[in-house]
């Protein structure tokens, strides 16, 4: 195995399949970043609930997803869910968990930004009788966005760098992909360094991107329609 | 399986679940103090490195890294075991993360203390490290405290090399006996167990600490 | 006359595109002591804080006891100082700031005792004793032992006076030290520095808002304004008939109410 060298025409033939396990990666962290946010806000407006059982419970919850292993919880959901009759492709599975795992994480996140709003931005709202749902709709939310922007795109891209675990169950991603190359060719040298570069460039590109979409949305908040 | 069985082989597992975060932990404060204060102090060349270091560690994902020292290195002569890779790889995974960790607990540190420190002409190395460091330390542990905890999580991805950590014995133990319910279960509560023991242990260091360094110190 | 302790000559020094001063002269002989007042932003803490060498300067020399701070002489030629040139020279100097900066790690007696062990290798027992003497010179014989976040205002004040005159400077810089604490509590700062000079003799150069206390105390007052000494005389001169309109808008403004 005379793998010292770095060999370039073994590269150029892995890359275009590197490139097409790549939209499997992106479609994952996509989906997986809009249930994130879904099960984050949810879990952030739960711990706000009138009812301290409730509150006390989702508190835990958050607790032990963010606590235990994202790649246990993969399995658990892939091996354990069909026990229940819910079986789901190796894709949905990652979806649900990275959504779930950073869903805990995003709840604190939202659930900081919230707090953020003062005081009397709630009692004005109060005292114009709306309800609370336009509260959040109209005043709350539209004012606590910019904030939580930063801290937002930094655990999608800490999940992006996740999605290699997905391997684990099979799901043909990048790495997977460029582990069955490896072995294929007893060459993992070329494979495994384009993963890395390319996970590079994309949280480098998906940071600066955050940066631009922070420095662009208006101070003062916004209407939503 | 009877379910002690099964208890009392993912034990087994956890134990060498926390020998590797007992391993890769040192190494992952040395490269954060390290590099956290050459990211700071020295000079250009050396920054630059320590970029380097940190950008591509934050920048790559852990088991990408993991692949990399395992399966890579050996075409480049360098043979190492499993065990090893496994340290080097989180060890330095975390360590690059907490450069950030000690970088912005010193600079957090207000400025008036390195000014007092001139003032009373204290050398740059008194300055940092009886002045400075024992305030930003007070800083920085809760922050170590996540990493540790982010620590023992990514562990996980050591079963994945062939390592018998915890997950790698849930994972045979549910291929051969199906009872994955239990298993899964099992091991989730054992990963928690362990990140609620460190945090209890992290909160009463920084009681200590904080204590120690003037009542509450620089909080108060 | 002798070597002046403290000299500016033709002293440039910007923060950016802000010129601070932009030809600065200025005198202090050995003993006397010089009150700085004049309005916020004219550059008087800029004018310590060089001294301390916490700034550094952009063109012209200064000395210190004879010898250039920001200077040293390497092969025949001036060039700027390395850092164990600061080093010595800061030996002169003593600073008190407004905003105390004590180690809040460290008690009372430490955050005194520490600077004259570990720099100037005093033995433990002769800084302990020396930081009792001054603790009673500031009247704080009893908080030893305390931490800094457990004292007043005016009391973290008179510690971070007596840290400074631990380390015997011959030349005690005090940086608007009773700005941050409340009215009532500056008089018991200002008595210690009453006390102190009547002791012993000191250069000092102080930077404050308090103009009786700098009326009473000083030897010479110099009134600045934009980066450059208005004017500067006995303070009775000064406060009693100011030549300058802009001295005596200053002072009408502090004096008159």
């Amino acid at each position: 195995m005379n793998g010292f060298h770095w060999d370039w025409a073994f590269m150029w033939e892995v890359f275009p399949i590197i490139l097409s396990a790549a939209k499997v990666t992106l479609l994952a962290t996509l989906l997986g970043s809009i249930f994130a946010i879904v099960m984050g806000l949810v879990f952030a407006l739960l711990r706000r609930n009138s009812s301290k059982t409730i509150r006390l419970s989702v508190y835990w919850v958050v607790e032990f997803i963010r606590s235990t292993p994202l790649l246990v919880q993969i399995f658990f959901l892939y091996y354990v869910m069909p026990e229940f009759g819910i079986s789901m492709s190796p894709l949905v599975t990652g979806v649900f968990a990275l959504g779930l795992h950073y869903g805990a994480y995003l709840s604190e996140v939202f659930r900081s930004g919230i707090d953020g709003i003062e005081k009397g931005q709630w009692e004005a709202a109060r005292a114009l009788n709306l309800s609370k749902l336009d509260t959040y709709k109209d005043i709350v939310l539209p004012q606590a966005i910019r904030p939580m922007i930063p801290a937002t795109g930094n655990y999608i891209i800490a999940m992006f760098k996740e999605t290699p675990q997905l391997s684990a169950i099979t799901l043909l991603e990048m790495l997977q992909m460029a582990k069955i190359i490896g072995s294929e060719n007893f060459r993992y040298l070329e494979p495994f360094t384009l993963v890395g570069v390319m996970y590079l460039v994309f949280s480098l590109l998906a940071a600066f991107g955050i940066h631009q979409l922070e420095r662009r949305f208006p101070k003062e908040g916004f209407s939503l329609k | 399986m009877e379910f002690g069985e099964i208890v009392s082989v993912l034990l087994q597992g956890a134990v060498v679940t926390i020998e590797i975060v007992a391993m890769a932990l040192p190494l992952a404060i040395i490269m954060a103090f390290s590099f956290g204060l050459i990211r700071l102090y020295a000079s250009a060349p050396f920054k630059q490195i320590a970029i380097f270091y940190i950008e591509f560690f934050r920048g790559t994902s852990a088991l990408i890294q993991l692949y990399w020292i395992y399966f890579v290195l050996p075409f480049f002569g360098i043979t190492i075991d499993a065990m090893t890779a496994a340290v080097v790889a989180l060890g330095l995974n975390i360590g690059a993360y907490g450069t950030e960790v000690v970088r912005g607990a010193i600079q957090s540190v207000p400025k008036g203390q390195f000014e007092a420190s001139i003032a009373l002409n204290f050398t740059a190395t008194q300055r940092l490290w009886r002045i400075i460091m024992p305030q930003a330390l007070v800083n920085m542990i809760p922050p170590f405290g996540n990493l540790a905890i982010e620590l023992v999580k990514a562990t996980s991805l050591v079963s994945l090399i062939t390592i018998g950590d915890l997950t790698f014995k849930a994972k045979s133990l549910a291929d051969t006996t199906l009872q994955v319910g239990e298993i899964f279960g099992v091991v989730l509560v054992l990963y928690f167990v362990m990140a609620q023991c460190l945090m209890f242990f992290i909160k009463r260091l920084e009681k200590r600490l904080s204590k120690g360094l003037g009542r509450g110190g620089i909080h108060s | 006359m002798s070597t002046p302790i403290i000299e500016f000559k033709n002293v440039k020094k910007c923060f950016g595109e802000t010129v601070i001063f932009s030809d600065f002269n200025f005198k202090v002989e050995e003993n006397e002591i010089v009150s700085i007042i004049g309005p916020s932003g004219s550059g008087k803490s800029t004018l310590l804080r060089i001294l301390m060498t916490l700034e550094g300067i952009d063109g012209g020399y200064i000395n210190i006891a004879g010898e250039s701070l920001w200077h040293m002489l390497w092969q025949g030629q001036y060039v700027p100082a390395n850092n164990k040139h600061l080093h010595k020279m800061r030996n002169h100097l003593g600073m008190v700031f407004q905003h105390f900066n004590l180690f809040p790690h460290m008690t009372v007696k430490r955050n005194i005792t520490e600077a004259p062990m570990r720099v100037k290798g005093i033995s433990r027992e002769e800084a302990e004793a020396s930081a009792e003497r001054l603790l009673q010179l500031v009247g704080l014989a009893d908080k030893a032992d305390s931490y800094p976040n457990d004292l007043s205002g005016g009391q973290k004040q008179r510690v971070g006076i007596a840290r400074a005159l631990a380390m015997k400077p011959s030349i005690l810089l005090l940086d608007e030290i009773t700005s941050a604490l409340d009215p009532e509590l500056v008089d018991e700062v200002l008595d210690v520095i009453r006390n102190l000079v009547k002791e012993e003799s000191f250069t000092m150069l102080l930077v404050t808002h308090e103009m009786y206390f700098a009326r009473e105390i000083s030897d010479r007052v110099c009134f600045f304004d934009k980066g450059a000494i208005v004017e500067e005389g006995k303070p009775e001169a000064i406060f009693t008939q100011p030549q300058e309109e802009r001295t005596k808008a200053f002072l009408n403004a502090y004096l008159g109410q």
